[in-house]
């Protein structure tokens, strides 16, 4: 029987979908082994967090509130989260592979003395009991691992999963968090956010990304088309290392792993580093002058041509169809 | 103060790979290069030493014992790192864990005031040990660093996450792991591979380290290429792509 414990995510007082996304998998492990799932919603004023996922079938969602817990700094929210996993009696404890599901569960697995498989994309039976696929070699390889502990912590690729449908509603129970710990600390200072009216990047149902090509027009080009798309923007690495992009628009392996609806590569060669992270996308439409572009050799449809005199055109024409 | 630098070697994850007959390893002619990550880790402890002088820089590879030994001379002691260490294990068998109580293991003998490791190796992308190395030791981290400043007995470490860049102050000791954007990592210029020759390389092995259990806790059962993407069609222009997009596609 499992018991898995899902770590919420949140971010300005909202639960994010990736959590959804986390349930699922909860959810399959529950369907392939029977047992149960809880979630745990960790931070500093996480009412509102904890009423939102009290709706997506767990058996309870245990809120830990705590001052000390209001920025998700790794070594106390580990501790909270693995003291969590013992009271509940937790066999898998799983959370997103964001930058904060990747930044903690490590040090969740090393409290619980748990081996951890990353950015699971699939649960699936192997030989041995049940594993868990992931990619390797920035998805050039897909392996099937598992995990020889007693527990086990599961960073979730958000992408690969859809979100949790509404389920019966969940007994909200506070657990009295004790993130206080001795010793060297990592103290909060500042994050630099970028605020924008646009749906998430590893949430949004369409992706427009640009790359090094667009050069210092980078937004010139591709906000309109997100605009009348209601799209996220995303970029290649080469223009985020050029500073025409900033860090948190990054796709790829090593960035953010995307799987909207609709994907526009707007002046990206499609090197292996940035399909790692968008290959999977429903539809992929690429914008390229050179036709020789390893982009093409994934994109559903493909238009040889200047992104600086098309995309433009492509936004007047989709806002004239909506007129 | 030391710092203690990751310097792992990785199959190139932009050369063909071919999965071993038993399906649990890759095999063949493999190509291999030092982790992209980890020469960002080697810059940044070098710019840090460079900058406050007085830092003692030490490389830590973990693998096959000459393969490992010759790209820790290349890679960490050619561009300026001050002395390796090597510890002898067979990849394929180990996993971020057992990799991560290696790291312990030889902080336990050296005492370093920060580890800087690579965020992730390029062939297993797991993104777990220097997270992991970090609650083995009870130290705190910062982890996907693209800025490292000391001050003050701390480091100031800018990170980058989901929602932007974000800035911790981090006590040492502290382990850091290095994202892409912390810096240009260097060519090892000719007289540093001379003189990497004659630096101090010490060679361990598993046994040496005291490990206890060296089991690994995450096996690799089978390996598989992903299912493959077709290529689509080629538009003509604008308004086929439009077309296609709301007939066939119906997206927009």
């Amino acid at each position: 029987m499992a018991k898995v414990l899902v770590v919420a995510d949140h971010d300005k007082g909202a639960l994010k979908k990736i959590t959804l996304n986390t349930i699922t998998l909860a959810r399959q492990i529950v369907a392939a082994q029977g047992g149960s799932f809880d979630v745990c919603v960790l931070g500093s004023g996480v009412g509102a967090v904890a009423q939102a996922v009290a709706g997506y079938g767990a058996a309870a969602v245990h809120v830990a509130d705590h001052a000390d817990l209001a920025h998700p700094i790794a070594a106390p929210w580990a501790k909270v989260i693995a003291d969590l996993a013992r009271a509940t009696g937790a066999t898998v404890v799983c959370m997103a592979a964001g930058s904060t599901g990747k930044d903690i569960l490590p040090r969740v697995a090393v409290r619980l003395q748990a081996g951890m498989a990353s950015d699971v994309v699939e649960v699936v039976q192997t030989a041995a009991g049940l594993g868990y696929r992931r990619p390797m070699w920035a998805g050039n390889l897909m392996g099937d691992v598992v995990v020889d502990t007693p527990v086990q912590v599961v960073s979730v690729r958000a992408s690969a999963f859809d979100a949790a449908e509404a389920a019966g509603p969940s007994p909200i129970v506070p657990f009295p968090a004790d993130p206080q710990l001795t010793g060297a600390r990592a103290r909060f200072v500042s994050l630099d956010g970028v605020t924008s009216s646009r749906p998430d990047l590893a949430e949004a149902a369409t992706v427009v990304a640009g790359g090094r090509g667009l050069k210092d027009r980078f937004a010139q080009i591709t906000e309109p088309l997100a605009d009348v798309l209601g799209a996220a923007i995303g970029a290649s690495r080469a223009a985020v290392d050029d500073g025409f992009a900033p860090n948190d628009f990054q796709i790829g392996q090593t960035g953010k792993v995307v799987a909207p609806q609709l994907y526009f590569a707007i002046a990206i060669s499609g090197a292996v580093q940035h399909l790692a992270g968008m290959k999977n996308s429903k539809v992929i439409v690429a914008i390229n002058k050179n036709a020789d572009e390893p982009i093409f050799k994934v994109a559903d449809y493909g238009l040889v041509a200047d992104a600086f005199a098309v995309v433009p055109e492509l936004v007047s024409k989709i806002k004239a169809l909506r007129a | 103060m030391k710092i203690l630098v990751s310097a792992k070697r990785v199959s190139d994850p932009n050369a063909r790979l071919a999965i071993s007959s038993d399906g649990r390893w890759i095999e063949g002619d493999v190509e291999y290069v030092m982790n992209y990550f980890c020469e960002n880790a080697i810059e940044c402890a070098l710019q840090l030493a460079e900058e406050h002088g007085d830092i003692e820089t030490i490389a830590l590879g973990i693998g096959d014992a000459d393969e490992t030994a010759r790209f820790v001379r290349q890679g960490a002691l050619a561009r300026g790192i001050d002395r390796g260490i090597v510890v002898e294990a067979d990849e394929q068998s180990t996993d971020s864990d057992l990799i991560a109580r290696v790291y312990a293991a030889v902080v336990a003998r050296e005492s370093p005031d920060v580890v800087l490791i690579g965020k992730q190796a390029v062939d297993g992308d797991s993104n777990q040990v220097g997270q992991l190395l970090a609650e083995y030791l009870g130290w705190p981290q910062a982890t996907f660093a693209s800025k490292v400043e000391i001050a003050d007995g701390e480091l100031i470490v800018t990170r980058e996450v989901d929602g932007g860049l974000e800035t911790l102050a981090v006590s040492t000791p502290c382990v850091v792991t290095a994202d892409l954007r912390l810096n240009e990592p260097r060519f090892a210029p000719l007289a540093g591979i001379m003189k990497a020759k004659k630096k101090p390389l010490d060679s361990l092995t598993l046994d040496d380290l005291d490990l206890g259990d060296a089991a690994p806790k995450v096996r690799v059962v089978q390996m598989a290429a992903p299912s493959g993407r077709k290529a689509g069609a080629l538009v003509k222009d604008v308004d086929e792509l439009i077309a296609r997009l709301r007939g066939e596609a119906r997206v927009i």
